[in-house]
């Protein structure tokens, strides 16, 4: 890796759910603060800052990644997918979207970026989970409101949409 | 495909009330458009706070130097307690008390983690980077974080101005309990220790604020909930006038269930920061503040006598409290003992009760509210007693709930301690969710379980929920002389205003300030079906300002405030825009205004929907033609209600209340099984029951109840604060508070009960948020009870503790078995380790090493300088870090019995921002071929931040420390440390450095 300037503020350039973006970082600038207050994507929340919540969950070139627990200068040059992303290109909601829409699988909603970029990637890696299987893939993600009911209903139910999308353009 | 429990119910006279409306909120929380605190762009120029916060659960404050911190660039003030003292008055609380609280910590500290330097720097890091160059020094004092213990008259006391640490304490008689316990047949005790928790909600406390020339107040943006009353109380401690305090919400808030009560401590000492600055200040919380510091549940120990017959009808109870409230009392507190006061009996018909409240300060977290909000543990209480009543009895617990509910023909019904239980049929409630829950099966589940040897039990709890507190209740804890001289306090004022604009569009505001409950969307329900609107045409905005908006003292989210008492006032709003607009089309449609109706979009007479007008027309003539309005109606449309029930009513000369206004009901059974090898505990099945009144929206309502049995279930098996006696935190991270996740919470089934309407809200809803704090922990613990025939329940269920209770009624099982999860409890205070290695240079040479200042500086893993102090001593600063935290520490280590070249013990200690510790160890140095085997060991104390961050972490920071500072001393003395090129050593110094710490 480049070193780089303790004090100094260095460019990071990323390609934010398919758009460029461009922002300044000290080396020990947080990718959550960089999106949420450099590129200002306030779409990803932050609940604890040490990796175990879940809810700075981002895609970095695909892969679900907690975004709390990586630099903004080792994002540089990746592509980042985040919540901002996952509607349609007319706006409307995408299957993730329309799922916990329709099975009432957030509240407060601050944890809801972090499940659906968790499922997102899910969902790609296994199309047809069990709910054993969602109940492990998403027990890095906590919520606090909703008793996870609604959110493994919404993933099957988002599972299914996806499946059939495929089938229809595949 | 969606799958629910709660069925729609729409009532005739409803349209979309009752309807699985999917929520309105989520068209931006979806698209991550929501706006929370930390999403509304700052001003420019705002500064970020950081706090400075005490490692010791009680010491005095010797010194504060931030000299330094003031000095880096980007820092712009920093405000101590004693700026506090000086500027601003002690947030005031519900009654007299001893008790001076500032926010920051005024001479004294008095629990881990308490505020003591606020600093305000132009951004995060910064204030962080300054945090940590504040200099503190503390005496320690002893603690106390047992509220029993707390009031022994020799306990270490924590308030100045007081000479016992129980800082209330009433005692209440209702009925006749001495004659009833007198006369009783049989009698039992049983003592109750009910842990400290919370939920936690995802989002942490987020303040910003700014001083306002203008006015000479605040402005200030937070996450906070209400109750609004405490806006007076910040008000005052600011010494300005209320109405300068201007306090806004934002549309979302991540969560609260209680917590984000107790936030405004920390706007009183950012609004004071803020005007020292002359910046707006920012706060976002963290975790480990939020976890130490922000606010939970006070733990309670409760002795319960219960006076009873033969057949386990209860003639009177008994129940003393001590509810310990940690270091400080924040308004409203003590009030959730209070709040349960009312429903001290629950649903039972029990007419004899004493109660004695203890309300106690510890070396603990300040508590505030939590959802629950003291009745998790009240019923904690109660359904342990009548599940022993009916062990003693040799009943099933479920005949002994049925014989002592109250009955349906009794309602409405005033309990003993003053609450007029509204409507229902509890015994109805009982025998539906027992029939739709198959109890049957799960009995036999049970006796099959139990004829293969197994540990299993079933246990029931039963709950009376209230809703909508009476703002007056909290003054049950004064006296009737006290009351007197106060004046009278009652009531529950919901403000929701509604308004229609030229174009009949509506507008509908309100004081309820959601944090993820749906309220938008069952309002817009609501004031459709007055309207004959649909939910689309309606658009709420429940982002708060007290500028501009209706509120009271009442206003916010607690309590399950929202189902009856906002309901209410939106449909009291929506009603009076209604009439209003009724009128004005009664004179164009020239019928009376009674005979006119609302239907898609219309205003038509009632007997000819032909004679009609289009509802914007009539939006139209209110705003454009106020001289076309009937004489004595006035132009605009724009209601506001304020909404109270008259049965809230102040606290009796006896001390009766009535303190909340709605009472659902709840109903619980389980069956659990106990792993006898390993203590851990199975939900295998899990029955729970509402009756509620009407709902609203069973999509939302639905969501509440299964959010309430996961904190519930959080509550039961996992989340607990945990302190040592000596007041050290324990419970610092998300991996040391262990919250329930998808993989280990079970589903639960829900079973629908007959709705029995309040007759006293407007839609006849009452709230249902809180319903499984109250059943789940104590329905699990009967269960354990059942299984393990057991009567001391402690909670979290933790498998090591579960494990004492099997090995108590058994003998130990034949092969040794470890308990789980025992390897996973945090370690003690202590981190301790050993090992030895080799050095490729004689003992002269280390001996020389280890005693030179300047070249331990160049070993010890982040040494920032290091001289000689004494004879044989060191001092210098050193950054270290574990896990999540990381800081600067002053460290003096001192060596003594020394013998050149041999051997030598040292001593040491090390105190910084993120806490202090207190080691000691020992080394040797043997002769070995041309080298020196070392051979070390070593014992450290921790307090503060960085023990709450749990020992698992520190545990991993302090193995990877010693074997940086091994490398870095065979490196120094001449060897090859790197791994990469010599791999024998390197695996050896792993083997000896990991294995052992
Ligand atoms: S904020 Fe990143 S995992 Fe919690
Ligand atoms: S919806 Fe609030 S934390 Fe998940």
């Amino acid at each position: 890796m480049k070193r780089l300037d303790r004090s100094g503020r260095h460019p990071v350039r990323i390609v934010l759910n398919g758009m460029p973006e461009e922002g300044f970082a000290e080396p020990r600038m947080l990718l959550t603060d960089f999106l949420r207050h450099e590129v200002g994507a306030t779409g990803t929340h932050v609940a604890c800052e040490h990796g175990v919540c879940g809810a700075c969950t981002v895609r970095i070139d695909g892969k679900a990644v907690r975004a709390c627990l990586v630099l903004a200068v080792q994002a540089d040059g990746a592509e980042i997918e985040t919540i901002e992303g996952l509607a349609e290109a007319d706006g409307s909601f995408g299957p993730l979207q329309q799922a916990f829409h329709e099975n009432f699988a957030l509240q407060c909603g601050f944890c809801t970026p972090g499940f659906l970029m968790s499922l997102s990637e899910y969902l790609e890696k296994n199309p047809d989970p069990t709910v054993e299987e969602i109940k492990v893939a998403l027990s890095g993600n906590l919520c606090r409101c909703t008793g996870y009911h609604e959110i493994i209903n919404a993933s099957l139910d988002a599972a299914r949409a996806l499946r059939e999308r495929r089938g229809q353009t595949g | 495909m969606p799958d629910f429990a709660i069925p729609e119910q729409v009532r005739p006279e409803d349209g979309h009330v009752g309807r699985r409306l999917p929520r309105i909120e989520d068209r931006a929380l979806l698209r991550g458009e929501g706006g929370f605190v930390d999403d509304v762009p700052a001003k420019k120029g705002t500064l970020h706070v950081a706090f400075v916060r005490s490692p010791h659960a009680h010491a005095e404050i010797v010194s504060i130097d931030a000299g330094a911190a003031l000095a880096l660039p980007g820092v712009f003030a920093v405000v101590t307690g004693a700026d506090m003292a000086a500027e601003t008055d002690p947030m005031i609380v519900g009654f007299e008390n001893p008790i001076d609280y500032y926010g920051l910590a005024v001479g004294k500290v008095r629990y881990v983690g308490e505020p003591v330097v606020a600093v305000a720097a132009a951004d995060r890091y910064r204030a962080e980077d300054a945090a940590d160059l504040i200099e503190v020094t503390y005496d320690v004092l002893h603690a106390v974080v047992d509220p029993v213990a707390a009031c022994a008259p020799d306990a270490p006391k924590l308030h100045p101005r007081s000479d016992s640490n129980c800082v209330s304490k009433r005692h209440f008689v209702h009925g006749d309990p001495d004659t009833a316990f007198a006369e009783a047949e049989r009698t039992t005790e049983l003592t109750i220790r009910y842990p400290r928790n919370s939920i936690t909600p995802m989002e942490t406390y987020a303040v910003v604020a700014e001083a306002n020339r203008e006015t000479g107040g605040f402005d200030v943006l937070s996450n906070f909930q209400g109750p609004f009353s405490v806006h007076t109380v910040m008000a005052l401690a600011l010494r300005i006038r209320t109405a300068a305090l201007r306090h806004r919400s934002p549309k979302n808030s991540g969560g609260s269930f209680g917590s984000k009560l107790t936030i405004f401590p920390y706007i009183v000492v950012l609004c004071v920061l803020a005007r020292k600055a002359r910046r707006p200040v920012k706060w976002i919380e963290d975790r480990l503040e939020h976890l130490s510091a922000s606010s939970v549940a006070p733990n309670r120990v409760t002795k319960v006598e219960a006076a009873y017959t033969p057949d386990g009808t209860v003639t009177g109870l008994r129940l003393t409290h001590w509810d310990d409230h940690g270091a400080y009392l924040r308004a409203p507190m003590p009030a959730p003992i209070y709040r349960m006061h009312g429903v001290s009996t629950n649903g039972y018909f029990i007419r004899h009760l004493e109660v004695t409240n203890h309300i106690v300060s510890t070396n603990k977290c300040p508590t505030g509210a939590v959802r629950g909000f003291g009745g998790p543990q009240l019923y904690f209480a109660v359904e342990r007693t009548m599940q022993r009543i009916a062990v003693l009895t040799g009943q099933d617990p479920l005949d002994v709930i049925r014989r002592n509910l109250i009955s349906a023909e009794q309602f409405p019904y005033k309990a003993i301690a003053g609450s007029l239980l509204d409507s229902g049929d509890y015994r109805r409630t009982v025998e539906e969710t027992v029939e739709q829950g198959d109890l049957a099966a799960l009995k036999r589940r049970r006796d099959a379980a139990r004829a293969e040897g197994r540990l299993y039990g079933i246990g029931y709890a039963a709950c009376v929920e209230p809703s909508q507190s009476n703002m007056g209740y909290i003054s049950t804890l004064k006296t009737g002389l006290e009351r007197e001289r106060a004046g009278p306090k009652d009531g529950a004022v919901a403000s929701v205003t509604v308004s229609v604009d030229a174009l009949g569009s509506v507008n509908v505001i309100g004081d309820s300030v959601p944090q993820g409950q749906g309220h938008q969307t069952a309002l817009a329900q609501i004031v459709a079906d007055r309207l004959g609107l649909t939910p689309d045409d309606v658009v709420v905005s429940l982002d708060t300002d007290t500028a501009k908006d209706g509120w009271s003292i009442a206003a916010g989210n607690y309590s399950c405030r929202f189902a009856p008492a906002s309901a209410s006032a939106a449909h009291q709003a929506a009603t009076r825009v209604r009439e209003k607009m009724a009128r004005i089309a009664a004179a164009n449609l020239n019928v009376p205004a009674d005979e006119v109706e609302f239907t898609d979009g219309k205003i038509h007479a009632a007997n000819n929907p032909d004679n009609a007008i289009p509802f914007y027309r009539i939006g139209g003539l209110a705003h454009w033609s106020p001289s076309s309005l009937p004489d004595d109606v006035e132009p605009g449309l724009r209601e506001t209600a304020m909404w109270n029930a008259p049965e809230l009513t102040p606290t009796t000369a006896k001390d009766e209340i009535n303190t909340s206004l709605a009472y659902g009901f709840g109903f619980d059974f389980c069956g659990v099984e106990v792993e006898p090898a390993t203590g851990s505990v199975t939900v295998d099945k899990y029955v729970s029951a509402h009756d509620c009144g009407t709902i609203l929206n069973p999509g939302l309502a639905e969501g509440q109840i299964r959010g309430s049995w996961a904190s519930a279930f959080g509550a039961t098996f996992l989340e607990e604060f945990r302190y040592e006696d000596d007041g050290t935190f324990r419970s610092g991270t998300f991996a040391e508070y262990l919250v329930p996740t998808a993989a280990e919470l079970p589903d639960i089934r829900l079973v629908h009960p007959t709705p029995h309407p309040s007759p006293y809200t407007r839609l006849g809803a009452k709230g249902i948020a809180e319903g499984n704090q109250y059943t789940t922990p104590v329905c699990i613990a009967n269960a354990v009870a059942d299984a393990l025939g057991v009567e001391d329940i402690e909670l979290p269920l933790k498998p090591a503790k579960v494990l004492e209770w099997v090995q108590a009624e058994e003998p130990p099982p034949s092969a040794a078995v470890a308990p789980e999860g025992a390897a996973g409890e945090p370690a003690g205070p202590t981190v301790e380790g050993s090992g030895e290695m080799q050095v490729p240079a004689p003992p002269e040479r280390v001996w020389s090493m280890l005693l030179d200042p300047e070249r331990m500086a160049r070993i010890v893993p982040g040494c920032e300088r290091l001289e000689a102090a004494g004879e044989n001593g060191f001092a210098g600063a050193v950054v270290l870090g574990a896990g999540p935290v990381r800081g600067r520490f002053e460290a003096r280590i001192d060596l003594t019995d020394l013998e050149k070249p041999h051997r030598a013990r040292l001593a040491g200690t090390a105190d910084g921002p993120l806490g202090s510790s207190r080691g000691e160890g020992a080394f040797e140095l043997i002769a070995q071929g041309g080298g020196t085997l070392v051979r070390y060991r070593y014992s450290v104390e921790l307090t503060g931040k960085v023990a709450a961050v749990g020992g698992r972490m520190v545990r991993g920071a302090a193995r990877q420390l010693i074997d940086r500072f091994l490398r870095a001393l065979v490196r120094e003395a001449g060897g090859d440390a790197d791994p990469g090129t010599s791999g024998g050593l390197s695996a050896r110094l792993k083997r000896l450095v990991g294995g052992r710490a």
